[in-house]
């Protein structure tokens, strides 16, 4: 099988995995080494696909050999489907030649689970290792750590590796039992937690001894498949902010299921993945790691899910009418944050330019505010915008509508429902 | 006060002499062009030759006053902001008679315009690092782009950066400028016209690799065109190696009696820019 063949099997195999950043990384470029990782906060994105996501990675899979047997899973072992597996060589020559041309940030290598979770990770650091010390690729990492693997072998991966990462795929522990019986909660958080502690202590390291070696710089993440599973929004929201909060992890990811296999326990092969869900999660997503909301702000068992229509900021936001309106030229960051149409960017333009005069309404388009969501909840020098008038009913419909055309066109939204 | 044009010779110090000779003359311009591209006109028009020492004297003023300022002005001079003179020159005598305060309000209209070609750049600037794609011609890396704003000098610390001990060169068609990078060092240098080379075996086998990768990382259920031009413009897409035609992907063999294929005709070492290899139909896109 040549490597064009067995690109193209372990490409297709790897594609569901949704992480794809080269963010985090900031080491500089070593003489007689190839390449570095990109100084800049978002990462650097190389390419989109047609499905509109960033490739940023080489992102393969080692093999596609695997004796596991998760239920969603293209590669599971039950399934009929061609299999192959990459040499070390030839994996360390492709990042290298695509390196160079400008292709990719780096590698993005993950695996199904060959013989076992340590010979795959084996096999994971041996690639790396050729890839780093043979290559002297210098380039962005992220590898990922299968649960279940000794705790021995984590930790070279981790030193060969810019971020690891350990999918949780199913939210909850039933899930798992039902579709992922190779798994269990416990194998997936004790590495996790490896990862967490020997970062840290890796940290506390460098402080002491610059030359320390760098135990996975740019953190961990993980990845939630939405969809195949009945879990609400508000618990899988949940599970993020605690992994955010006693991880320490980097990024969640969410990956909406897209049905592959028929199964009797899983969502029908017609069913659409549900793209706007996984969207709205993201939104919330971000709320939570740069807007200070909690996930007990944004949804409770009353209403568990988010509203299709309006983005989690507008419900946040038409739950509380007390809140606002909110007066750009006195409040405070962390105020002006919970107002919708003004993100991290805008809120800080409006500190700073209010040092040297009196905002009015005519400056916050120019200073990044959008004013077809953030109008309704502001007042400028105590005063609604010129000529707005709405009421609590009139303004979810304008809400909805202003928001309208950037949905995915995909699913056919009614006005009329009552609000959620 | 007489109205006047200004010309001046393109370059950054020659449009520091220009905002000296505005306050030198006590004159107000009404346009500042290049001599090359300025429309004939019944205004007066004086030529500014460019002297350093002016220009130094300038810049030293505005970094004196404000760190930030001089970013602005250095970066909204490779920006394509129309009459992109004059609103530099209004943010520097903005900044000379109000001091640099307002400079904190993006919506000051001094700044606004500049603020926003500034952004546009960088943005520009920042894409690109992504979407430069090189080839590799017997040894050395040429790519090609098509920007609006003059990236070169933002990306040059980046690439540099990133291929230490590769020589390349990335050239700019719309500005006909060309980074040249080797042996760790890099100039940018004015070039005219330049073709890439067809690709040799090796070269066409990787490109074919990323194509199949890149045509297989795209999820078909999830498919989603608008989004990845959100992302992705198509003004980008005719430098890229996923959406080139099937001649770029073939290795061009040459006939007995032409040199090597693949190969450029000169390697680029700053300084001398590198040679036009010759041209094949398919392989200039």
């Amino acid at each position: 099988m040549d490597v064009l063949e067995k690109l193209t099997i372990l490409t297709d195999a790897a594609k569901y995995d949704a992480a794809c950043t080269s963010s985090g990384g900031d080491r500089a470029s070593r003489k007689g080494y190839i390449g570095n990782t990109s100084s800049s906060v978002a990462g650097c994105c190389h390419s989109f696909s047609a499905d509109g996501r960033c490739v940023s990675l080489l992102k393969v899979l080692l093999t596609n050999r695997c004796v596991y047997d998760c239920k969603y899973c293209v590669n599971r072992r039950s399934n009929d489907t061609p299999r192959a597996a990459f040499t070390p060589e030839e994996l360390a020559d492709l990042t290298i030649q695509f390196y160079r041309r400008n292709y990719i940030e780096g590698l993005f290598l993950s695996s199904g689970v060959f013989r076992s979770p340590d010979y795959t990770t084996e096999l994971m650091i041996r690639c790396l290792r050729l890839l780093r010390e043979e290559y002297r690729f210098n380039g962005y990492i992220h590898a990922k750590a299968i649960p279940g693997t000794a705790p021995e072998l984590v930790e070279q991966l981790g030193f060969l590796a810019d971020r690891l990462s350990v999918n949780i795929e199913l939210p909850s522990e039933t899930a798992l039992r039902t579709l992922a019986p190779d798994k269990t909660k416990g194998a997936i958080l004790a590495p996790m937690r490896q990862i967490q502690t020997r970062g840290h202590q890796c940290r506390e390291e460098l402080a002491k001894y610059r030359h320390a070696p760098r135990f996975a710089p740019a953190g961990q993440s993980t990845q939630l498949i939405v969809g195949a599973t009945p879990e609400s929004d508000l618990h899988i929201l949940r599970l993020t902010q605690g992994l955010y909060d006693r991880y320490q992890l980097k990024r969640v990811f969410y990956s909406a299921y897209v049905p592959v296999v028929e199964h009797a326990l899983l969502p029908a092969k017609t069913v659409k993945p549900p793209l706007l869900r996984e969207h709205r999660l993201y939104q919330a997503d971000w709320l939570l790691r740069f807007y200070g909301f909690r996930a007990e702000e944004l949804l409770d068992e009353a209403h568990p899910d988010f509203d299709p229509r309006v983005d989690p900021k507008c419900s946040w936001a038409l739950a509380h009418p007390e809140f606002f309106p909110v007066e750009v030229n006195t409040a405070d960051y962390e105020a002006l944050l919970r107002v919708p149409g003004i993100g991290v960017l805008s809120a800080r333009r409006i500190l700073s330019a209010r040092r040297t005069r009196r905002l009015r309404t005519e400056n916050l388009r120019r200073l990044g505010v959008v004013m077809k969501r953030a109008q309704y909840f502001l007042t400028v020098d105590g005063k609604l915008p010129e000529g707005l008038r709405f009421s609590q009913d009139s303004l979810l419909r304008y809400l909805v509508a202003a928001e309208r055309p950037q949905l995915p066109p995909m699913e056919q939204l009614s006005l009329f429902d009552p609000v959620g | 006060m007489s109205e006047v044009v200004y010309t001046y010779d393109g370059s950054f110090d020659g449009f520091l002499s220009c905002v000296f000779a505005r306050y030198a003359n006590k004159e107000v311009p009404i346009a500042i062009s290049r001599d090359e591209d300025f429309p004939p006109t019944l205004f007066p028009c004086r030529f500014i030759p460019t002297d350093p020492a002016h220009a130094r004297r300038v810049l030293r003023k505005v970094l004196t006053l404000s760190p930030y300022g001089a970013r602005l002005l250095q970066r909204g001079f490779l920006t394509c902001l129309p009459d992109r003179e004059l609103a530099l020159l209004n943010l520097v005598t903005t900044l000379l008679e109000e001091g640099p305060g307002f400079l904190r309000d993006r919506s000051h209209p001094a700044v606004y315009p500049v603020f926003r070609a500034v952004r546009h750049l960088e943005g520009e600037a920042h894409v690109l690092k992504g979407f430069v794609r090189f080839s590799d011609l017997g040894g050395v890396l040429g790519g090609e782009i098509e920007p609006k704003n003059r990236v070169l000098p933002l990306l040059r610390s980046h690439f540099c950066a990133r291929y230490p001990q590769d020589a390349f060169f990335l050239y700019d068609r719309t500005h006909h400028e060309a980074l040249l990078h080797a042996a760790g060092q890099a100039v940018i240098r004015p070039l005219a016209d330049f073709q890439m080379a067809p690709p040799d075996e090796a070269e066409a086998r990787y490109r074919t690799l990323w194509k199949r990768f890149y045509d297989t990382i795209a999820i078909r259920e999830r498919d989603n065109p608008r989004c990845r031009m959100t992302h992705m413009p198509k003004r980008y897409w005719s430098t890229m190696t996923e959406f080139q035609g099937p001649d770029f992907f073939t290795p061009q063999s040459s006939p007995a009696g032409v040199p090597a294929p693949g190969a450029p005709a000169g390697k680029p070492v700053p300084g001398i820019p590198p040679a036009p290899g010759r041209s094949v139909p398919g392989s200039s896109l």
